[in-house]
């Protein structure tokens, strides 16, 4: 079991030809994803890594009955390749480019909003359903099915705690970066109540960072609705205000979004939280009781 | 991209906005005759930098007499201005706005930001002008007025008016501050904007709406479509170690610590700076190299966290997810034989190609840590600087 993807999820890819597209496209095929073909306008009828590549969504879609896409388009056109995708009836909706306006995510959240289509990211390592299907730039081997979802802002820390996940012999469920950026069109509540409801999942990581409250709303779903056991991480205790950490969304803004008043909401939620990001994978252990492999 | 208070009150004045007559200086001569083609005997003279709490550091003055603009701009130019919001060496000035002197009945707050929680713009205002509006958020947040910019039908009039009425404002005020609404959101938007604050908005003494300060700041993400904002940058105002970083694709935030940290994605170098802490010590820097990172950006990385004399130590922390650890590995080797690295060096490698990363570490013949974990590598770079006097 798992969320947003599994082994049967058909995914199509935006800016198939292009360098990322072409890399993370051949790294999805050799994981076992099932990507059924691409999109670059102006090169449709031809193929790409043996697969079909088409010059709209819709064709696509109508060709190979896709539900999901993943964007590596630039910044530059990503409100356009986003909103392409939503109109052709994709489901799911993956965009990794980092740097995209906040205005032009403003827009295309507003109007996702109004349908079912589910967006993650952008500015995100992606969605992996460990053995199933991996949507993203993260690296597969660190991977292996299990019973933990984990969800995070950003792509290298994810990739800690799911090695730690993976070292303790416990594996994922499905893990999800929502991204660093300020508009994140999934917030950590989305996918917590996802995780909640997925049978396959039994505990949650949530790694958070400094910047803006979603992590704050995150522990009051949790402490009314959550009740898998959750183990939270939060970097940039040292981060000085007023500085942007790399990420867009990554700044403590009129003495608002600092790691300790997120540490103190989720711990107020009764969310297991690690000041070391070493001990994410311990922590798990102790809150689930379940004996770790290399503990 | 921050901008300075005269380059966004020339935006004002394009969107309609009313502000002030002014003129930035970059000498005193320049300045004295600024004042001269502005007319009248009383002037403001403001320092240009890019920070906040000009007016209590000094850097604000009513001057009463040509000599007082001259002395000002003697004062100031070429000088650092050191507010709350700068850091102990301050910001350099390099020009002065000599503005006609407004005379002020009522001070507001006014301003438009993106609001994460809600993902709209919103526009805010307050009759509790010219002090910090987080200060009146903290204490009395009842005093701040909101409107949310609907994304599909854009600002409307009534938001505007509403506001005014709010205010306390009266008669052709109300008209005034809500074309002021509709012009600030229209500029929002065109421009691209994160942030647009007008503290203080005042109602002049001949009861007008009136921009007395401009405080804006420029999406980064979008500067590719705002050419003309992107030649109001002002690399003065930037860290250079920090400017120097963007120039090869590295995120750099220079901190007060003595441990130098090289790590791959913004979190993961976060999380670096965060265990450093924790065992005992202080980063002294912010640096992430990226995802695609090069011998070249690994090169310039060294370069710039020991140009920061404090370091007494660096921590190379790599989860390689599309970098691979052997890339890295030879980055660091060349670089630390081409730009002579003096500190000791501590590396941990996790992710792609880590064995054989750590493998031409070792047989570089280079001195350097290998760590075993994560915590290894904090630990022993906490230990390795205290070690290094």
């Amino acid at each position: 079991m798992s969320i947003l993807v599994d082994a049967d999820t058909r995914v199509i890819c935006q800016g198939f030809t292009g360098s990322q597209g072409t890399l993370h496209s051949q790294h999805a095929i050799d994981y076992g994803t099932r990507l059924v073909g691409g999109v670059t306008p102006g090169k449709g009828d031809s193929q790409h890594l043996g697969l079909p590549v088409f010059d709209t969504v819709r064709e696509a879609v109508e060709a190979t009955a896709a539900t999901a896409s993943v964007i590596y388009v630039p910044a530059p056109f990503c409100k356009d390749s986003i909103l392409e995708a939503l109109n052709a009836g994709i489901e799911l909706i993956v965009c990794i480019t980092e740097g995209i306006p906040t205005l032009d995510m403003l827009a295309v959240k507003a109007r996702l909003d109004l349908t079912d289509t589910r967006l993650i990211g952008p500015n995100c390592p992606g969605v992996i359903t460990p053995g199933a299907c991996k949507i993203g730039i993260m690296p597969a081997d660190i991977h292996v099915p299990g019973r933990v979802g984990i969800v995070s802002r950003s792509g290298t820390l994810t990739y800690e705690a799911v090695k730690q996940t993976t070292d303790m012999g416990f594996g994922q469920s499905t893990c999800v970066g929502i991204g660093g950026d300020p508009i994140p069109a999934s917030s950590f509540v989305d996918i917590l109540e996802m995780f909640q409801s997925d049978a396959g999942t039994e505990a949650i990581v949530m790694v958070g960072e400094i910047g803006g409250t979603a992590e704050e709303e995150a522990a009051d779903y949790i402490g009314a609705h959550v009740t898998k056991p959750v183990v939270a991480y939060i970097a940039g205790v040292t981060a000085p205000p007023g500085k942007r950490m790399g990420h867009a969304g990554a700044i403590i803004a009129g003495g608002k979004g600092t790691a300790e008043e997120k540490l103190s909401a989720l711990e107020a939620a009764g969310v297991r939280t690690v000041r070391s990001l070493a001990e994410i994978g311990a922590a798990l252990a102790e809150v689930t009781g379940w004996a770790g492999a290399n503990a | 991209m921050n901008l300075h208070e005269y380059q966004a009150k020339r935006l004002f004045a394009e969107y309609g906005m009313p502000v002030s007559t002014g003129i930035a200086a970059e000498s005193a001569d320049e300045a004295v005759a600024a004042a001269g083609e502005i007319g009248g005997s009383r002037w403001v003279c403001k320092v240009q930098v890019h920070a906040g709490g000009r007016g209590k550091a000094g850097g604000v003055k009513l001057a009463e007499s040509m000599d007082d603009v001259r002395d000002f701009a003697e004062r100031w130019l070429g000088n650092r201005l050191v507010t709350v919001q700068t850091d102990a060496n301050g910001q350099p000035v390099g020009r002065i706005y000599v503005e006609a002197c407004a005379d002020i009945a009522r001070e507001l707050y006014f301003g438009a930001v993106i609001d994460r929680a809600s993902r709209r713009a919103v526009v805010m205002a307050s009759s509790e002008g010219g002090v910090e509006i987080e200060q009146v958020a903290a204490e009395t947040p009842e005093k701040i007025l909101r409107a949310t910019i609907d994304p599909y039908v854009g600002a409307q009039p009534h938001q505007g008016r509403e506001m005014a009425f709010a205010l306390g404002l009266e008669g052709a005020q109300v008209g005034e501050f809500a074309d002021l609404f509709l012009n600030l959101t229209r500029m929002f938007h065109a421009l691209d904007c994160s942030l647009v604050e007008i503290n203080p908005l005042v109602v002049t003494g001949d009861g007008h709406v009136h921009c007395l300060d401009a405080k804006m700041n420029i999406d980064n993400n979008a500067l590719y479509r705002q050419p003309a904002l992107r030649a109001l940058r002002d690399a003065s105002q930037e860290d250079p170690r920090e400017a120097q970083a963007d120039a090869f694709g590295l995120n750099y935030v220079a901190l007060e610590g003595n441990i130098g940290c090289m790590v791959n994605g913004a979190g993961l170098a976060m999380g670096t700076m965060d265990l450093v802490k924790l065992y005992g010590g202080n980063p002294a820097n912010f640096l992430d190299v990226g995802g695609g990172a090069t011998k070249e950006a690994v090169s310039e990385a060294f370069r710039i966290i020991l140009s920061d004399r404090n370091v007494k130590a660096v921590l190379i922390n790599i989860f390689g997810g599309i970098v691979s650890c052997a890339i890295i590995a030879d980055g660091i080797i060349g670089a630390i034989t081409e730009v002579g690295v003096d500190v000791p060096v501590v590396v941990r490698f996790e992710g792609n190609n880590a064995r054989v990363g750590a493998q031409r570490l070792a047989g570089s013949g280079l001195d350097l840590i290998a760590a075993e974990s994560l915590a290894d590598a904090a630990e022993q770079a906490v230990k390795a600087a205290g070690a290094n006097p």
